[in-house]
């Protein structure tokens, strides 16, 4: 399992388009991916979930990658949060 | 009547109000033999549900830019989230019950979950998921969509707008956008943004407003329904004068103040403060022919600090980005009066201690403003003027001033700019003396208010006199083509930037006396470049 933590740093915070977007980046592998906001854990492959964290800016979360191919998908999903985030 | 709200755009619309029709979406609960056949069909009405999304994206996308039509391809992911549709599928194994009820459950399920939110963005997306569910509900339903039931344009009144209502609208319809609910960030805002026309929140309306005709103030954010003859002639001359603006913009923006045989003159703007810039920008004014320096007196409870005044001066200039900003000194005295600086009391206090007057007799209160002044003209084109001056004598005092402040700034090694120096001409004196004031100076301003009022000895502020008072009169015509004629004699520019030199009846006079500069308010800037290109001169 890989693990990291990022800071959101967009003013809207993780609001609902790239929300989206990042959902859709982690449906592209076959690793369960997670993320997690003050303990509460949701399955980054499903929208609402993710959007129900409410992660604004200035908040820390972790993103977990556990299975098949998760080094490349937490590399992957690192450089989008880096990105858009 | 009257209601208020709050506005999310600004402008005018007049109408009949027309309540937007919902569609009917009544979900009851039913029994069910084969789950199966029934999950099955939720499955098929999802998939209608996300191609009927699929179309508004593209729709969107035209209408409202990328950005905002992301909205519906969230949407279609939502449809598609795990959590979502094995609840529904859930429901309807377990409970046996018919797809509408177990999506409409759901919805209400999820959109209590964001309803419950701390954070406003995200209670904004309970909507949303609403939004979707009552879009399978109708697919399964095989119901009709909402829409405006006119033929005519119409202010649509709703409790509240799903950003799929609005994009389904025909937009030919709508004049404006009113809403019980709603956010200043909601999708029609957003709308009424791109549309261009008002759109109203917060208006707590009863049912039968239903083809009432009403009035839309969409800067006041106010609804007036059934307006008296009275007010809807106001509201009329307004959305005119809107429509007006609106056109000018449109045709004039970025075009030469160039006259249709080939005079071209500098068409500036008069400001009273930093935050006036952003006018200035938009209504595309050459420069700042302008600054009123007494904002930063006005608003304070003593003297502003050389620094205070240097960052106004300073963000001015940057924001103009190398265009000329003419800043007038200090102008207090008369009408204008500050606690901290008693003036005393005068018995006319228009000719009396005043602007330059009391910059010349409390020159440090000068100094401070000179240096700030000179500091900010390293960070973009800064000119100054003086105020009130009556004398050849007088720009010789302010010169060695300006001298001394400048060798203070090469010994502390602080960097100023080249700065253009010019006086207002708003007595008679400095009228007379014009001439001589022209090889003196860079530029002349005329001043048409004060000039107007010294020129005829009528007070400007006595509302008796305001018959006599007539800024046309021939007297100050002739002041001002005399000005304009010995400033060029003696080699300075010549400007107007007193109210008459928005006065578009004048215009043509100002050119044909072949004045430099004309500085307006903001607001008045694309008028006068209509005129000045309809002009011919050489007729």
């Amino acid at each position: 399992m890989k693990e990291i933590t990022y800071t959101i740093t967009d003013p809207q915070g993780m609001h609902a388009r790239p929300a989206g977007l990042f959902v859709k980046e982690a449906a592209n592998f076959a690793c369960n991916v997670t993320i997690a906001k003050d303990g509460k854990e949701v399955d980054a492959k499903r929208i609402l979930g993710v959007m129900s964290l409410g992660v604004k800016q200035g908040q820390e979360i972790t993103l977990k990658c556990d299975g098949e191919n998760e080094d490349e998908a937490i590399a992957s999903l690192e450089a989008f949060l880096k990105e858009n985030l | 009547m009257e209601l208020q709200g709050k506005s999310v755009f600004g402008g005018i619309a007049i109408g009949k109000l027309s309540i937007y029709n919902k569609g009917e979406n009544v979900v009851k609960r039913t029994k069910i033999d084969d789950v199966e056949a029934e999950v099955k069909r939720f499955e098929g009405a999802k998939e209608t549900a996300k191609a009927q999304l699929k179309g508004l994206y593209e729709k969107a996308m035209k209408e409202v830019g990328e950005a905002n039509a992301q909205i519906f391809d969230v949407h279609q992911m939502m449809l598609d989230d795990l959590d979502y549709i094995e609840s529904i599928e859930n429901m309807i194994r377990s409970q046996g019950i018919n797809a509408e009820f177990a999506v409409a459950t759901t919805g209400d399920n999820f959109s209590e979950m964001f309803a419950a939110m701390d954070d406003d963005y995200m209670r904004a997306r309970a909507a949303d998921v609403k939004d979707i569910s009552n879009r399978v509900v109708s697919v399964l339903q095989g119901a009709e969509e909402g829409g405006i039931d006119s033929s005519e344009p119409v202010i649509l009144v709703a409790d509240d707008l799903a950003p799929s209502e609005t994009v389904q609208l025909d937009k030919s319809l709508v004049l404006s956008f009113v809403t019980r609910h709603g956010s200043t960030n909601s999708h029609t805002a957003i709308l009424a943004r791109t549309m261009n026309i008002p759109a109203l929140i917060g208006i707590d309306y009863s049912d039968d407003v239903n083809g009432k005709f009403a009035i839309v103030d969409g800067y006041e954010g106010k609804l007036i329904i059934e307006p008296d003859e009275e007010t809807l002639k106001v509201y009329e001359e307004k959305k005119r004068a809107d429509e007006e603006k609106a056109r000018l913009l449109l045709e004039l923006r970025g075009k030469e103040n160039v006259t249709l045989d080939g005079k071209k003159i500098n068409l500036y703007a008069n400001i009273g403060g930093v935050g006036d810039v952003a006018d200035v920008l938009k209504n595309d004014a050459g420069g700042i022919g302008l600054f009123r320096s007494e904002f930063l007196y006005l608003g304070s409870n003593d003297f502003p600090t050389e620094e205070e005044q240097f960052k106004a001066y300073r963000t001015v200039a940057e924001n103009m980005a190398g265009k000329k900003v003419i800043i007038r000194t200090l102008d207090l005295g008369a009408d204008k009066q500050v606690d901290y600086f008693s003036l005393g009391n005068e018995e006319n206090p228009a000719l009396g201690y005043r602007a330059i007057r009391i910059c010349l007799t409390q020159p440090e209160i000068f100094k401070t403003q000179l240096r700030a002044i000179f500091r900010a003209s390293y960070y973009g084109n800064i000119s100054i003027m003086y105020p009130m001056i009556i004398s050849v004598d007088e720009v010789h005092e302010i010169k060695a001033i300006v001298a001394e402040v400048k060798k203070e700034l090469d010994d502390a090694g602080i960097p100023y700019g080249n700065v253009e120096q010019g006086i207002m001409i708003e007595t008679p004196a400095a009228v007379l003396m014009s001439e001589e004031l022209g090889k003196e100076v860079d530029f002349f301003s005329i001043g048409t208010n004060d000039l107007t009022q010294y020129t005829l000895a009528c007070d400007r502020q006595n509302p008796k006199l305001e018959r006599f008072n007539d800024a046309h009169h021939p007297a100050v015509l002739k002041a001002i083509q005399m000005t304009i004629e010995n400033g060029h004699k003696g080699g300075a520019w010549v400007g107007i930037c007193g109210e008459l030199g928005a006065d578009t009846t004048l215009t043509e006079t100002f050119l044909r006396m072949g004045v430099d500069e004309l500085s307006v308010s903001p607001s008045r800037i694309l008028a006068v470049r209509e005129k000045i290109r309809t002009t011919d001169l050489s007729k």
